[in-house]
């Protein structure tokens, strides 16, 4: 069984979101970069089914020469291999198609993702993907099993679960639940060590096809003072969020 | 032409965010001079709850091979009857699995999580979420078909009254890839990202047990439930709840934290709470710079009291 992982390298958590100067883009001074947070629960899936499949793993990045120790951390997590297509990608229509390419010719059974990217918040890549591969798509994924052909998937729903059956080859799009976060890998020396020495293909893109342009960015305004009201004076809460706020 | 709009319905009924959706391309409409055409597959509500928010046409799908949902198959079906080159969808996760899969059917460009109305309609440029809430990204569309999806109450409903009429199609789209094998659905409880006030608590609960005054203030307001990470991870709370950069964004009118300190990948979740509140006993809880209004103090005796009070001002 083959898997391909798609990862998307991103600005750490703690990283201070800043733009350049003239608005029109992400400002990438000082910023930390990790593995999409949702990515690596895809990951830490794939590696099990590794483990208790023997499937082989292969991650994906579209991305410039910067993601490559991203990409290298997803091999020290456990993946055999990795394939960087070397684009700054603009947007997820142009992602989607790299991730595409790639997949058409390597004859994966899975493809995971996680469902979005916790910078530009898409979520539009992995269905892209499945639509461009013509394959079957489950989004929010919170469990999943592979039997033979078949995939049993459990995704969210608004209240509630689904248990879904698919047909392989399928394109699936986790979240935290596909693993329990308790069980994300964190790479050991042995991992760290043996990554430098699995293969990183880089490919070229096939396209430079863009359908969205980011034209500005701005930041988010910061709230007004905090008003503290005594614990023992609540009445004036509720006088400020009834009269004052009016959302009771 | 017209602008479509996809009225996402649970088991027939329509969905908050379906009519904030037809109020979001009734919007669009305003600005191109078309009419509205709201798409729903199978539902079992009226149209006219879709008349009242602007949709002057409304296309029922009559489908029984899509009884279960399938991104795929949905996205089929709405290519079959969306003859337009604008198609709203909600940013809920069916209608966003779908719009991807129709966007690349199609050869759309489709732009997610919009927050506002469009600054312009030729070519599209509209506000969206990004950074998990840090930024906002102003994106353009290339080329002439766009769908939007539109992060859920960030638009807001709006009424609109049009006289409309239906129309049904029968559809039979093939819908053999996926099948549903159960299907669990909570009844009478609110959905989180779509409620207009959360009530959130964190470790400062103590314990699983305690949750029985957080769901009676939820009680009083309305609201519903949801906790932080560390919360959900340890099972206090089912992980549906968690709200933060793994699990969900929301953003509700009023948001009330108890008890949680207010970690960077919490507020992720929910900074575009248009207010909030934090009660904690700890008054260096980094929390409080990100609140509008804030209380020190035990919650076990505050979160009573506050539920006491706010019956009192519902009478």
């Amino acid at each position: 069984m083959k898997i391909l992982v798609c990862i998307s390298s991103v600005p750490d958590t703690t990283s201070k979101i800043n733009f350049t100067a003239d608005k029109s883009a992400f400002d990438k001074n000082g910023i930390q970069w990790v593995i999409n947070p949702l990515d690596e629960f895809a990951l830490t899936k794939a590696v099990k089914l590794q483990e208790s499949q023997g499937a082989t793993v292969t991650v994906i990045n579209v991305g410039d020469a910067v993601t490559e120790p991203v990409i290298r951390k997803a091999l020290a997590i456990g993946a055999n291999d990795a394939v960087r297509v070397n684009l700054d990608p603009k947007d997820s229509y142009s992602t989607a198609k790299e991730i595409a390419a790639v997949a058409q010719n390597g004859g994966y059974d899975l493809i995971l993702c996680g469902k979005e990217s916790l910078d530009y918040n898409g979520g539009s890549v992995p269905g892209m993907v499945a639509q461009l591969l013509n394959q079957p798509f489950v989004n929010a994924s919170v469990g999943l099993d592979i039997n033979g052909t078949e995939a049993t998937a459990v995704r969210e729903i608004e209240g509630g679960k689904e248990t879904i059956s698919v047909k392989l080859p399928a394109v699936i799009a986790g979240q935290k639940g596909l693993v329990d976060e308790k069980d994300l890998i964190i790479p050991n020396m042995r991992g760290i060590m043996s990554a430098r020495t699995k293969p990183l293909q880089v490919v070229e893109a096939t396209s430079s096809e863009v359908k969205v342009q980011g034209v500005s960015y701005d930041s988010v305004p910061p709230r007004a003072a905090v008003k503290m009201v005594s614990p023992d004076n609540l009445d004036e809460l509720v006088r400020l969020l009834h009269e004052e706020a009016k959302v009771i | 032409m017209a602008v479509f709009v996809y009225a996402e319905n649970i088991n027939g009924v329509y969905k908050k965010a379906a009519f904030e959706a037809v109020s979001y391309a009734r919007s669009v409409a305003d600005q191109t001079g078309e009419t509205v055409t709201a798409i729903s597959v199978n539902p079992t509500d009226s149209s006219d709850l879709l008349y009242k928010y602007g949709a002057s046409n409304v296309i029922n799908i009559k489908d029984e091979g899509l009884k279960n949902f399938s991104a795929k198959a949905y996205a089929q079906a709405v290519k079959e009857v969306a003859d337009g080159n604008i198609i709203v969808f909600p940013h809920t996760t069916d209608a966003s699995s779908i719009a991807p899969m129709l966007a690349v059917m199609n050869g759309y460009s489709l732009i997610t999580n919009v927050l506002e109305a469009p600054e312009s309609v030729a070519p599209l440029q509209v506000k969206r979420r990004a950074f998990s809430g840090k930024g906002f990204m102003y994106a353009k569309a290339e080329g002439t078909g766009v769908i939007i999806t539109v992060s859920q109450n960030a638009f807001g409903v709006k009424e609109n009254p049009v006289s409309g009429s239906e129309e049904v199609k029968e559809l039979s789209v093939a819908n053999e890839d996926t099948k549903v094998i159960s299907h669990e659905q909570s009844s009478g409880k609110l959905d989180l990202k779509e409620a207009e006030i959360v009530v959130s608590a964190g470790r400062g609960m103590k314990g699983p047990e305690n949750w029985g005054m957080i769901e009676d203030l939820a009680g009083v307001l309305g609201a519903a439930t949801a906790c932080s990470k560390p919360v959900s991870d340890i099972g206090w709370r089912p992980h549906a709840e968690h709200v933060g950069q793994t699990g969900k964004s929301i953003a509700p009118n009023l948001y009330i934290a108890v008890g949680i300190s207010g970690a960077i990948q919490h507020l992720a979740g929910v900074n575009s709470s248009k207010t909030i509140v934090v009660i904690n006993s700890d008054a260096e809880s980094p929390f409080y710079k990100s609140a509008d209004y804030g209380v020190v103090g035990d919650a076990f005796q505050i979160i009573p009291a506050l539920t006491e009070k706010i019956k009192a001002l519902k009478g």
